[in-house]
């Protein structure tokens, strides 16, 4: 007799009845397989978003910056080219434009509205540059920058997002690290309820083996019971949790990072995988501690 | 059958961990044979029957079943071993939630055979359970749990029979009726073997047919006189 998962599943209920049916245990299987199933999808929404997030906030790294240059209005030109001319020369950068009145007066138009006399105000220029991979060394771009145009401002506004870049990869490892530890936190607790469900069913064990039962049938009564268990607990702890994901409120694209906690496309199959994730662990589990019972009666 | 021997003891010594129970028994029980065991109570009968079905392995000397040496066997040649030999417990142990009938084709089941157990009303009616098929096992008198252990022992028809006091809280009308049994299953070539210190059933089995009695003395097992 093989003791395989799809062996497990085909229907047996001669096997099954053998053991007496143990309301506590399987409660307390359920109930745990459940719970843990129910905090691996938060687990795994968190590791998913913070992994988006970083993402995102690691391609704007890569992004843009703008220098800004305030200056007399006559010596405004000849910075702007000496700026421009010197983006051209530096290393990183792949590109460098500076913007004309019409862009200015659209990044002020939320501000000031619509009638804004742009070219009448004294008003920075404004150079929007692009990134190139490898990037610039923004300490080295400054210094260039003093020295031929003291107008001119980096204005690297990547910088702070950086460590927020790497808070979001640590937020993804910790997610990964939860659903390894909510995983051997089910496999301790699956195996605890094993173990009492076999002492509690010693006399029926050993009428078993009497009667001339091996090892495999035995283990195979009690390691589908706690399979199925754990299948049907953390297929309801999933299914609530997955509700509760989806009916957390969404924003859009620039959407924080509390309102992008979810699931996105693909990504929804990822807790269907918990249920049957749970069932193997659970049978690892029961396999493991049944044998290990048995193995200390003759 | 293979061997001249079903059940084999060869200078076999067995201890709890305390001081030898058993020292030095040699026996065979040939295939077809009828053996009673006796002795005073705590004389080892139950743990010489254990020995006989590998629920234990000897300390000393050597336990062949069906030509294996006991020590040699995997848990799952003493699982299919099992299957050849069936047990009548000294306290009968069943599964307590599952029905009579049920409890007694269990070495069917377990060994997947449950196709074979149509004989099952027969089975019932001839140890006289007929009625109680689907009584749970809590329910049952001692006499009526002795008879289904004795059903259950041998509904996989099995080649050697091992009963441990088997008559043990029976009336005697009752013992008579359960050593009837075993009378007719000898005669169907079974081999027999039973713990017992009632030296009322001996005396009436030897009225019936060649049963050998085995005595359990300062731990050696001898052939008994026959001035029982
Ligand atoms: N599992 C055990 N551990 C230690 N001692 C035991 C065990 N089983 C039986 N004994 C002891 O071995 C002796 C023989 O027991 P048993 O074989 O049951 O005798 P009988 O069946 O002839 O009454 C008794 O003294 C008993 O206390
Ligand atoms: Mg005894």
């Amino acid at each position: 007799m093989k003791l395989t998962l799809p062996a497990l599943l085909a229907p047996d209920r001669q096997a099954d009845r053998v053991v007496p049916p143990s309301g506590f245990t399987a409660q307390l299987t359920s109930f745990t397989a459940g719970a843990m199933a129910f905090l691996a999808v938060f687990a795994l929404a968190l590791s998913l978003a913070s992994g988006r997030l970083a993402e995102r906030w690691a391609s704007a790294l890569a992004g843009t910056a703008t220098i800004r240059i305030s200056a007399p209005p006559e010596q405004l030109d000849t910075q702007v080219a000496t700026v421009l001319a010197l983006l051209s020369t530096t290393p990183g950068v792949a590109s460098a434009r500076a913007l004309d009145t019409a862009e200015q007066r659209a990044l002020l138009e939320p501000w000031f509205g619509p009638d804004l006399p742009v070219d009448a105000l004294p008003l920075p220029r404004l150079i929007e540059m692009t990134e190139a991979s490898p990037g610039y060394d923004s300490q080295g771009l400054r210094l260039r920058l003093s020295a031929e145009a003291p107008g001119a401002v980096l204005d690297d506004h990547t910088r702070w997002r950086r460590p927020m870049a790497q808070a979001a990869e640590r937020l993804r490892l910790l997610g990964g690290l939860s659903l390894l530890l909510i995983a051997g936190a089910t496999a301790a607790m699956i195996t605890l309820a094993a173990n009492a469900a076999l002492s509690a069913n010693l006399p029926v064990i050993r009428v078993l083996r009497l009667v001339g039962a091996k090892d495999a049938y035995i283990v195979r009564a009690f390691v589908r019971r706690f399979t199925l268990r754990a299948l049907t607990g953390a297929g309801i702890g999933t299914l609530i949790a997955m509700i509760g994901v989806a009916l957390l409120p969404r924003a859009d694209e620039a959407g924080a990072f509390l309102t992008g906690l979810g699931f996105q496309g693909l990504g929804w199959l990822l807790p269907v995988l918990l249920p049957p994730l749970t069932a193997l662990v659970a049978f690892a589990a029961t396999r493991y501690a049944a044998f290990r019972t048995l193995k200390g009666l003759t | 059958m293979g061997g001249l021997q079903v059940i084999a003891f060869e200078n076999v010594g067995f201890n709890y961990g305390g001081g030898e129970l058993l020292s030095d028994v040699t026996l065979r029980l040939a295939p077809g044979s009828f053996h009673f065991l006796t002795g005073p109570s705590g004389a080892g009968k139950s743990t010489f029957l254990k020995l006989a079905y590998a629920e234990l392995r000897p300390t000393a000397g050597r336990v062949s079943i069906f030509d294996r040496d006991a020590r040699m066997m995997t848990r799952d040649d003493v699982a299919m071993s099992r299957r050849r030999i069936g047990v009548v417990h000294q306290d009968c142990q069943f599964l307590d939630h599952l029905p009579l009938a049920t409890n007694v084709t269990l070495p069917l089941t377990v060994a997947n055979r449950t196709g074979d157990a149509q004989d099952l009303t027969a089975l019932l009616d001839w140890v006289g359970l007929g009625k109680l098929a689907d009584a749970l096992p809590p329910s049952l008198s001692g006499g009526e749990r002795q008879r289904a252990a004795l059903a259950r022992a041998i509904i996989m028809s099995p080649d050697v029979i091992l009963a441990d006091e088997p008559t043990g809280n029976l009336d005697w009308e009752m013992s008579l009726r359960l050593l009837t049994l075993l009378v007719e299953l000898s005669r169907m070539g079974k081999t027999i073997l039973v713990a017992t210190h009632d030296m009322n059933l001996i005396r009436q089995a030897k009225s019936q047919l060649a049963a050998r009695v085995l005595r359990i003395q300062n731990r050696r097992i001898q052939l008994a006189g026959a001035d029982l």
